[in-house]
């Protein structure tokens, strides 16, 4: 699947690239202002299907900024600019013909707060799938049970579906937004920071099942808690001051960085 | 929303801070609860059927009433003393001041008798025999006539009661066929068959007569249709008095007003009140709610939105007055006179939109209640996370599904708080109802059999106006004035019952999800 990874002698360091078939994502030169409030520059990256892609780095660096262009949450805010291009399997998701909600329903997204809605469990899980419409009682409720499990909730909550989202645990609504996010089936799944708010057993948990979820679609997994992203990554990508510093396979990176200011932030010593 | 309240340790050291914070709340409270039982006291007093005493003076009077209050004499020594004496056919006053010093005796005699009439107000005296109009002529005994006289009244009652309903369930339809199709002779027919048994009831009630004696020994032939009840405060137990006490506040609740609203019931201003209320927050809360997302969620946060947003909040501090003026202008001379003109052609002159009626009076306090909801539902809105929101969008839902299927039903909490807010402001309000439908006496509620079952063109009769009407423009003012405490009372109890209720239903709302836990 991936192809070997080729250094670039570059100013910043070494960034692993993937032929554009093996990549789910492709970012070329994206770069991204809240009015004239630079966040992200120049960033071009490839995000390899079927893996589990983190982006790391200290606080206020764009890692979040650029999570959430890639399913076009910024549109929201009026104030944000970009440029550059973002490919979904080699097509610009900011083309006019590309259907925003669409797009959406392709890149889920899992926030770093659980935000269940105020829904039982059932209906919070088929809450895309009524969107879409069209499906019968018996489809939907497979498909529900289908996530559940996807999720590894299905055992805790199959005999309370009725009960509210709210009543669920933090670490149990988050298992359930996945649940939620997966049951649409998209392409790819975004996670802001999905465990900082989970206490350890939650966080191991919610590890666990991304590590698991890659045979079935693209994680890209943001996060500023380096072990977590030791543990569940397979690529990372370093970013500082909304520049791509480094990106290489996780192993790499975080044993060997190219570059100094790589290392020092691993290693804790940030300048 | 929930404030989370941590414990602080109270200000002790800043003492006169504290006593002053403190000594404010309780003077708050201590006024509220004042108020409360004034009118609690007064107005539920007014139904208890106090003792009557027959006061012989020293100049020979003999007098019967009761005790109102009493006041020191501005001339010289000594006191004197206000009773109800009723009987205002026969003196001409129902009141009378009497010098405690000139009372010769006082007792209550067991078989002084308390009539509620139709005309005249109470009759307070002895009742002397019982029969028709024309042979009036002392019968058996006291005790026998007087359960004669109860055993009659209920009889009357119940005559009553029958042509009330001939009234309302035939003589009405019948008319009613009649105006649709004047040829129609089995209708006329009918019509004068019901006349005919109405008048036999008629003959049948008018046909009996009591005659009355005064203390002092006037007498006095009343006729047994105008009585409504009759009760001998004097000979009563304490249980009875509780029963006369109960039926009297039913009565209260219940019946119509008499006598230029200065005494009976006031059921069509309850009914007029709630109805309108009803109505109001009908008409307000999808305009305000639809107001409050357009702001909220919609239109392009500038200048201009905020302008706006401005403008509505100062609409809510524009005395109600003016929107009475407002509601008189347009709604009920423009749009009413329009629709006259239209619709209702052959009903001209006579007004039939073109004047205050139920719609105008609660179009009118819909607006001056719109900007309340508007605020209160703007703000659930604000509050709600973004997290909620992007939570929908990432899930491929547009900005439309994001709202009405996350955003809205999250903030009906809120929408309910804007209705609670506008039904307090609005069930009390009066002065713009004046201007735009609300009537001294309008018998006829709103809402009945007829086609279309809700007359919205109606004039109705309000708790407030109510209120004002029996304290300045009755015939008896001291005499209704009771009623006043009692309305009053009840018009704090209408507008509790229906925040109540909102405040159930918002609850309802809350709790159906509980409160999101924090991880």
């Amino acid at each position: 699947m991936t192809m070997p990874p080729r250094f670039q002698p570059s100013a910043t360091g070494s960034i692993i690239d993937f032929a554009p078939e093996a990549s789910c994502f492709q970012i070329e030169g994206l770069g991204l202002a809240y009015g004239d409030k630079r966040a992200l520059r120049d960033i071009s990256l490839r995000v390899p299907r079927h893996r589990v892609t983190a982006f790391i780095g200290p606080s206020g660096c764009g890692k979040s900024t650029l999570l959430r262009a890639l399913n076009r949450l910024h549109d929201l805010n009026e104030e944000v600019s970009h440029e550059g291009r973002i490919l979904l399997e080699g097509e610009d998701i900011h083309a006019p013909q590309v259907a925003v909600d669409e797009l959406r329903r392709r890149v889920g997204m899992v926030f770093q707060v659980p935000n269940p809605f105020p829904m039982s469990i059932y209906d919070n899980v088929a809450f895309g799938l009524r969107l879409e419409g069209g499906l019968t009682r018996r489809r939907m409720d497979d498909i529900v049970e289908w996530a559940l499990d996807a999720a590894a909730l299905w055992g805790e909550v199959k005999d309370r579906l009725r009960a509210s989202a709210w009543s669920l645990s933090g670490g149990q609504q988050q298992r359930l937004v996945i649940a939620r996010s997966l049951a649409v089936r998209p392409e790819v799944l975004l996670l802001d920071e999905p465990a900082s708010a989970l206490d350890p057993i939650s966080t191991l948990k919610i590890e666990e099942l991304i590590r698991g979820l890659k045979s079935q679609l693209t994680l890209i997994l943001v996060t500023h808690n380096m072990q977590q992203a030791a543990r569940v990554s397979d690529y990372t990508a370093f970013l500082q001051d909304g520049e791509l510093v480094e990106y290489a396979p996780t192993d790499t990176l975080f044993t060997n960085p190219s570059l100094r200011r790589t290392e020092n932030y691993i290693t804790g010593r940030m300048a | 929303m929930k404030v989370a309240r941590t414990k602080r340790r109270p200000i002790r050291s800043e003492g006169p801070w504290a006593w002053l914070a403190a000594g404010s709340v309780a003077l708050s409270l201590l006024m509220l609860g004042g108020l409360l039982l004034l009118i609690a006291t007064r107005g539920l007093g007014h139904f208890w059927p106090a003792m009557v005493a027959q006061v012989e003076m020293a100049d020979g009077r003999l007098l019967a009433g009761r005790a109102v209050r009493e006041l020191p004499l501005e001339q010289s020594a000594g006191r004197e003393r206000l009773y109800f004496t009723a009987n205002r056919d026969l003196d001409g006053q129902a009141w009378h001041w009497l010098p405690v010093n000139d009372i010769v005796a006082s007792e209550t005699p067991q078989d002084l008798i308390v009539l509620e009439r139709r005309r005249h107000g109470e009759f307070i005296g002895r009742l002397v025999a019982l029969g028709d109009a024309e042979s009036v002529r002392e019968q058996q005994a006291r005790e026998a006539t007087w359960e004669r006289l109860q055993a009659r009244l209920a009889t009357l009652q119940e005559l009553r009661g029958e042509r009330e309903r001939l009234r309302r369930e035939v003589l009405r339809p019948l008319i009613r066929r009649l105006d649709a199709d004047p040829s129609d002779a089995q209708a006329r027919q009918a019509l004068a068959e019901a006349n005919d048994r109405v008048r036999v009831l008629q003959e049948a009630m008018r046909g009996e007569v009591a005659l009355l004696e005064n203390v002092d020994g006037r007498r006095l032939v009343q006729p047994l249709e105008e009585v409504l009840r009759a009760w001998r405060p004097n000979a009563m137990s304490t249980v009875e008095k509780l029963g006369i006490w109960g039926r009297g506040v039913w009565r209260f609740l219940a019946e119509g007003p008499r006598d230029g609203n200065a005494a009976g019931g006031v059921w069509p201003a309850i009914f007029g009140t709630v109805l309108m209320v009803l109505l109001m927050s009908l008409l307000v809360t999808p305009f305000g709610v639809l107001a409050a997302i357009y702001l909220n969620e919609v239109a392009h946060q500038g200048r201009l939105t905020h302008l706006v947003r401005i403008a509505v909040r100062n609409l809510a501090g524009v005395p109600s007055i003016v929107y009475g003026v407002f509601g008189l202008g347009v709604f009920v001379y423009g749009i009413g006179g329009s629709l006259d003109e239209w619709f209702f052609n052959d009903a001209l002159p006579s007004p039939t939109f073109g004047t205050g009626g139920l719609l105008w009076a609660s179009l009118t306090l819909a607006l001056l209640t719109l900007p309340v909801v508007i605020v209160a539902t703007e703000e659930g809105l604000a509050r709600i996370p973004v997290q909620q929101r992007e939570g929908a969008l990432a899930l491929g839902a547009t900005r439309l599904e994001t709202l009405t299927r996350v955003v809205l039903p999250m903030a009906v909490p809120a929408m309910l708080t804007g209705v609670i807010l506008a039904i307090a402001r609005a069930a009390g309000e009066v002065a713009p109802l004046l201007l735009v439908g609300v009537a001294k006496l309008a018998p006829q509620v709103p809402v009945d059999g007829e086609f279309p079952f809700l007359h919205l063109e109606r004039k109705f009769m309000h708790l407030g106006y109510h209120i004002y009407d029996t304290a300045f423009h009755g015939n008896d003012v001291q005499a209704a004035m009771p009623l006043v405490y009692a309305t009053a009372l009840l018009l704090v109890l209408v507008v509790l019952v229906l925040n109540l209720t909102a405040i159930f239903l918002r609850h309802y709302f809350r709790a159906r999800h509980g409160v999101q836990p924090r991880p």
